[in-house]
């Protein structure tokens, strides 16, 4: 067992962040020339042949920075229906996609090409009109998409299931960026504000709550971790992972945003502070596809009313026990 | 990163997997905790039986009888034995806190003298660290030591010390200097439990048990060769009593939660359960996997660096708060049938139990008021508070 980052990928979220920092707002071709739209596409096809897990690197820190562009519609929800030559355009920075799975189309407004499920298969969309929407998260547009045919066959609907694990495990590592960056702001104010003559960290009523949104930080970014080393060997347990991350992540993110807000007082609600914006991403993380509810109604489907593949001893090792 | 045991760790858990299934008493299994529950000689047996298999002391030196195993293994051992639902070691006041003191800051003599016996459970060990007057607040203790021809001779009142009633003997945290106050002036001791002017009476909790005691110390003579540390640093040899108490312990209590809810899954099977009352058990898995893997990650720093991840610090906090909610839950589930006590409850009075026990876990090793302070002044920077 071993739960640790390998060097490369400690280099890599330092890169990222380092990136991210110096060009809040990155062309999908300046992506492309860091290698990060073709991170686990394979060498033959013009990827770097590398794993989930450096893409969960990846999501956390896109997350943290408040990305808008297409990377997760293209890399964290389409990717898994796309041929091999569609893959090699994506992976060189020519072609990025979104899948239209629910009414709510994610990055509508930058991805150039789009995937729709229909029948038993997912195509490419040929014609139709977009109508991009207004959203509270200003970082990621949603959209509709009206009209238009199935065109090219990309894969069989089977591939949904992997899409869905996949992206759920996306937008939790998203959430954990996101929280992550909530809590420092919060610690730093809290360590250096004064009020009563101390630093406000000094009050319990204070300093509680955030270590109780360390806790939701940790335990999301456990759950996120988790879910992407499921995602990334294809193990059994991806999807029950998958919706435990985003379940637990997502509305823990919302809870860390709120008590940073709180923790800063009038600033935290001012539009000036970022904290708003990372806010609303939260929110907007939390209602994306299927909501905490609905998640959490699967896995208690699957421990209660299925001999699950979940109640497990065996801690790594899956073994099916019944309660 | 690998979530998967090492095929070394998946022989080693095969391997005590199989010895459980092949030696646990079925008397023993499923035991509901409670130190009156370790009284007698089957508890005496079964400890003695995991220390002949060689499952105790697992990351000790092997100098000092232990495995000289990876911490990997150890958390491996926690797991399968919760998941057995086999009781612990009777002497884990002693695996956990004397014997890694002793370690840590005994002379080679006292190394020598107490650490075998106390891994195979021929002497079991007590804490005597809070009183009356020092819970929290730990450096508030006031028993004296005071210095008499080759003796501290020992008075004082020492409170909710578990074991004491079995035990041996005790680690005690006194005062050799009367005029000192605080961290200063504290010396820790190994005290005899069976010497004159020891007196345990045993205090009964909300289950009605008596899983602690009440020690009194009367002008207890204790020889000088059972100081540990410096006279006067006894704070800093309870501060390394205190990191182990709270050290892989984690993983039991992550097991300990795992088994839990497997059962309330059970009963939700059995009795039914609404959906409001099913997304919480929902939420319960979600949160129990949280601190598994959280453990997981702890456990990587510390097989990497020396030193376990500041995630760790949180699964106590975690799990107690846990342990409560679903313990109520289950309750919740049981409807009016939840008022009934002893052999009228369902399940032998095992979810009635459990829920008033459940009210101590927020309470011993650390209340969770106190672990919020550590996470936010130790792990999170903050000003300290006091």
């Amino acid at each position: 067992m071993d739960f640790t980052f390998t060097p490369e990928q400690e280099a890599l979220r330092e890169q990222a962040r380092a990136f991210l920092a110096a060009s809040p707002e990155p062309t999908w071709a300046q992506l492309a020339e860091l290698g990060w739209t073709g991170v686990s596409i394979a060498e033959e096809d013009g990827g770097a042949g590398l794993s989930f897990i450096e893409e969960a690197v990846l999501f956390e820190e896109l997350g943290r920075a408040l990305y808008c562009g297409p990377y997760f519609a293209t890399i964290g929800l389409t990717l898994p229906a796309l041929p091999s030559e569609d893959r090699a355009a994506v992976a060189a920075g020519e072609a990025s996609w979104t899948l239209a799975f629910g009414p709510l189309v994610p990055d509508l407004d930058s991805a150039e090409h789009v995937a729709i499920v229909g029948g038993d298969g997912i195509y490419e969309l040929e014609g139709g009109e977009r109508e991009i929407l207004a959203t509270t998260d200003e970082s990621r547009r949603l959209g509709v998409v009206r009209g238009g045919e199935p065109g090219r066959r990309l894969a069989d609907s089977g591939v949904l299931e992997e899409i869905e694990a996949r992206s759920q495990t996306a937008l939790a590592l998203e959430a954990c960026g996101v929280a992550r960056l909530a809590l420092e702001d919060a610690l730093e104010y809290a360590s250096s504000r004064e009020q009563f003559g101390k630093k406000i960290g000094v009050y319990q009523a204070v300093s509680h709550p955030l270590a109780d949104a360390y806790t939701r930080v940790e335990l999301s970014r456990s759950l996120a971790l988790w879910a992407a080393w499921c995602v990334a060997t294809g193990d059994p347990q991806a999807s029950i992972a998958a919706a435990a991350a985003k379940s637990y992540a997502g509305e823990s993110a919302v809870l860390v945003c709120e008590t940073a807000i709180q923790s800063l007082g009038g600033i935290g609600f001012t539009w000036e502070h970022r904290l708003h914006r990372l806010y609303k991403r939260a929110l907007g993380i939390e209602s994306f596809g299927a909501s905490g509810t609905r998640l959490r109604s699967f896995i208690s489907g699957s421990l209660i009313d299925t001999q699950p593949p979940v109640d497990v001893p065996g801690a790594m090792t899956v073994t099916a026990q019944g309660g | 990163m690998d979530l998967r045991d090492t095929p070394e760790e998946a022989a080693f858990r095969a391997e005590l997997r199989a010895w459980l299934g092949d030696n646990l008493p079925d008397g023993l299994q499923g035991h509901r905790g409670g130190a009156t529950r370790f009284d007698g000689p089957e508890m005496r047996a079964w400890s003695r039986a995991l220390y002949e298999a060689g499952y105790v002391g697992l990351t000790w030196p092997e100098e000092y009888g232990g495995g000289g195993a990876p911490y990997t293994h150890q958390a491996i051992f926690l797991e399968e034995l919760a998941r057995a639902e086999a009781p612990p070691h009777i002497g884990v006041i002693g695996i956990g806190m004397a014997g890694p003191t002793i370690i840590a800051h005994g002379t080679e003599e006292q190394k020598a003298r107490y650490l075998a016996p106390l891994l195979s459970a021929d002497e079991i060990w007590c804490q005597g660290f809070s009183e009356p007057g020092a819970g929290s607040d730990l450096a508030g203790v006031r028993t004296s030591a005071r210095l008499d021809d080759g003796h501290f001779v020992v008075s004082g009142q020492k409170v909710w010390s578990s074991f004491a009633h079995l035990a041996d003997f005790c680690i005690l945290l006194t005062r050799s200097d009367p005029e000192s106050t605080r961290h200063a002036g504290l010396t820790y001791l190994i005290v005899d439990m069976h010497a004159p002017g020891v007196d345990v009476r045993p205090l009964r909790q909300i289950t009605g048990e008596a899983e602690f005691n009440e020690i009194f110390f009367s002008d207890v003579r204790v020889p000088v060769e059972n100081l540990l540390g410096e006279i006067g640093g006894g704070w800093q040899v309870a501060m390394t009593t205190l990191l182990h108490e709270r050290g892989t312990l984690g993983f039991a209590l992550q097991a300990a939660l795992e088994v839990q809810i497997r059962k309330l899954v059970a009963l939700a099977r059995d009795r039914g359960a609404d959906p409001l009352q099913r997304d919480r058990i929902a939420r319960e898995w979600i949160e129990m996997q949280a601190v598994r893997y959280t453990n997981y990650r702890s456990l990587s720093a510390l097989m990497n660096t020396g030193l376990p991840g500041p995630e760790g610090s949180i699964s106590k906090l975690v799990w107690s708060e846990a342990n409560q909610r679903v313990t109520k839950l289950a309750l919740e589930i049981l409807g009016p049938d939840a008022a009934l006590g002893e052999e009228n409850a369902p399940y032998g009075g095992y979810w009635q139990y459990q829920q008033l026990r459940s009210r101590g876990n927020t309470i011993e090793a650390g209340t969770s008021e106190v672990l919020r302070n550590i996470v936010a002044e130790r792990v999170l920077g903050l000003p300290y508070s006091r």
